[in-house]
């Protein structure tokens, strides 16, 4: 029944929205694809599955995982990328560093989990269904929307409407203006980074109970969805990349309900190479790809 | 205020500033007059920080600026307006006023918002649109008024006439002369020779990374002859 694919494509997207708004956050800000986003993800499902098999809450679990997966990723800004960004024209260097860092730390998991697909406890979200209008939502749909959301709202009022989010726009529009105000540029890559990898060891742990699988190499097709997000959105838009990963998770469930199996991927591309002939900028990408717009 | 002395500044290969040195009293306006290239913003960016000191000092207060990163200088009051503007561009002109306050880092406020409209009235009616939207001219009165929220004790400026329209030019430099009435300690950097001599009470004439002359600003537009040496047809706009 299409709204019951409708409802699950809007849980899907959301994680999708996790992942691909941190993404796009340092596209926007820096105009570098952090290839070890995938890794970052990962990272959060493990150290959230670990602190649960420790004994902890899922809670807990959760916000160790947010806060490991955000600090992950500044020490990659730190050690992949600031080098480079003082090097200048960086782009290049910045996909192979993020490569590699991505491959070290997926080794590193590998080794811990001794490239074992590890599973939360049963009975880590209890399995609580929901029904209304002939609709049926499981209490953990209910938590990955719900986290999705405020996740974002979180994101986006910091970075709309507090100053230190002005602060961050102002270092991505015009670096050298940004330090003549008096703005530290390292201290707003830092935040950054945090708030992108928070977000996508966030996502790691919801898909890592949705799925009930965690394994060393789960980052990999989430970079890929992740890329293809930020292209059909616009580079560097967190609108587009919003609506972008609404649009992947539906088409992805809708395809998966309707399609033969097999054909999901490649129809998911196919839309988005259509949507790109017609809007090459991405949804709400402009010509000059990669700023952080700001509010009117 | 700001005393410089025997600035060496280079870039690859080029040696930019030759032992500069130049001082600015506290309520004074200067002028740092000199044609392209002859190292003018070079100046005002080591002061600022952006680039690094060879040798030299650059004091303000009890402070030597010379190993000072951007923000800290800004901290210490010394705001640039730099060459071109540099207005965040795709952010609302309020956006970019309040920005400007980030200088302040806990000094006391003298000016705000309200003020800066007050200076420039066209920044209020425009204070919703993005600051990539305005007329040059308003881009300058932004940046100005930017660096004003700041609350500077020295104000640098580079070329604030560049490549404006001569009704404009002379609105911004109205609103720089009653800032100098308020007694804004000002550092004024300019291509036009006339106008940054009206303005300022002494100047200084820069010319391939080297002081070549100095003096009240009387007395340099008086001695037209000298001025227009210096800086080629300029001097006769
Ligand atoms: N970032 C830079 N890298 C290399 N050379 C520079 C740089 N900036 C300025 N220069 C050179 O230094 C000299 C002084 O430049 P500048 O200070 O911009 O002059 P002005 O502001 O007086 O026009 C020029 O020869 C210029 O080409
Ligand atoms: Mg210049």
């Amino acid at each position: 029944m299409l709204l019951q694919q409708l409802l699950n494509g809007l849980v899907v997207g959301g994680v999708y929205a996790l992942f691909a708004v941190g993404f796009n956050l340092i596209f926007g800000v820096q105009r570098f694809l952090n290839l070890a986003h995938g890794a970052v993800f990962m990272t959060g499902a493990f150290v959230a599955y670990y602190t649960v098999e420790a004994g902890g809450p899922l809670v807990l679990g959760f916000l160790a995982a947010v806060v490991s997966a955000g600090l992950l990723s500044v020490l990659i800004e730190i050690v992949c990328f600031r080098r480079l960004r003082k090097s200048g024209d960086a782009e290049f260097g910045a996909i192979l560093s993020s490569m590699g860092a991505s491959l070290v730390i997926m080794t590193v998991w590998q080794w811990i989990s001794q490239t074992q697909v590890v599973r939360f406890p049963f009975d880590t979200v209890p399995v609580v269904i929901f029904r209304f209008w002939g609709l049926r939502v499981s209490l953990l749909q209910v938590i990955m929307i719900v986290a999705a959301v405020v996740i974002v709202m979180i994101m986006a009022w910091f970075i709309y409407r507090t100053s230190f989010g002005r602060q961050v726009r102002a270092v991505t529009d015009n670096e050298k203006a940004a330090m003549l105000v008096g703005v530290n540029p390292n201290r707003t890559y830092n935040m950054t980074y945090f708030i992108s990898g928070a977000l996508a060891g966030a996502a790691g742990v919801l898909v890592g109970l949705a799925f009930n699988n965690i394994n060393y190499m789960m980052g990999e097709p989430y970079l890929l969805f992740g890329f293809a997000i930020i292209i059909l959105g616009g580079l560097g838009s967190i609108p587009g990349a919003l609506l972008a990963s609404l649009i992947f998770g539906m088409v992805q469930t809708l395809s998966i309900a309707y399609l033969p199996s097999g054909l999901t991927t490649a129809f998911i591309f196919s839309a988005m190479f259509l949507i790109l002939l017609v809007k090459p900028t991405g949804l709400m990408g402009r010509e000059e790809a990669g700023s952080l717009r700001g509010r009117r | 205020m700001l005393d410089i002395s025997d600035l060496e500044v280079h870039y690859d290969g080029i040696h930019a500033l030759r032992g500069v040195s130049l001082n600015v009293g506290t309520g004074e306006v200067v002028a740092l007059i000199g044609p392209n290239g002859a190292g003018k913003s070079t100046l005002i960016n080591a002061v600022s920080g952006l680039v690094p000191a060879a040798s030299g000092a650059i004091r303000v207060g009890n402070d030597d600026l010379t190993r000072f990163k951007p923000w800290t200088v800004s901290a210490k009051g010394v705001l640039q307006v730099p060459e071109g503007r540099q207005v965040f561009s795709e952010m609302t002109v309020l956006e970019n006023l309040q920005l400007g306050a980030t200088a302040l880092h806990g000094r006391p406020r003298d000016a705000g918002v309200e003020d800066v409209f007050e200076l420039f009235p066209i920044l209020e009616e425009r204070s919703s649109q993005l600051a990539g939207s305005l007329s040059g001219g308003q881009q300058q009165m932004l940046a100005i008024g930017r660096a004003l929220m700041g609350s500077p004790k020295l104000l640098l400026l580079d070329e604030p006439s560049l490549g404006l329209a001569p009704v404009v030019i002379s609105q911004v430099f109205a609103a720089l002369k009653k800032l100098k009435e308020q007694g804004m300690t000002i550092l004024l950097i300019e291509q036009n020779a006339t106008l940054a001599l009206e303005l300022s009470n002494r100047a200084y004439i820069l010319d391939q990374g080297r002081i070549v002359l100095s003096g009240d600003s009387a007395d340099l537009a008086a001695d037209e002859g000298v001025v227009a040496h210096y800086l080629g047809v300029d001097a006769e706009e």
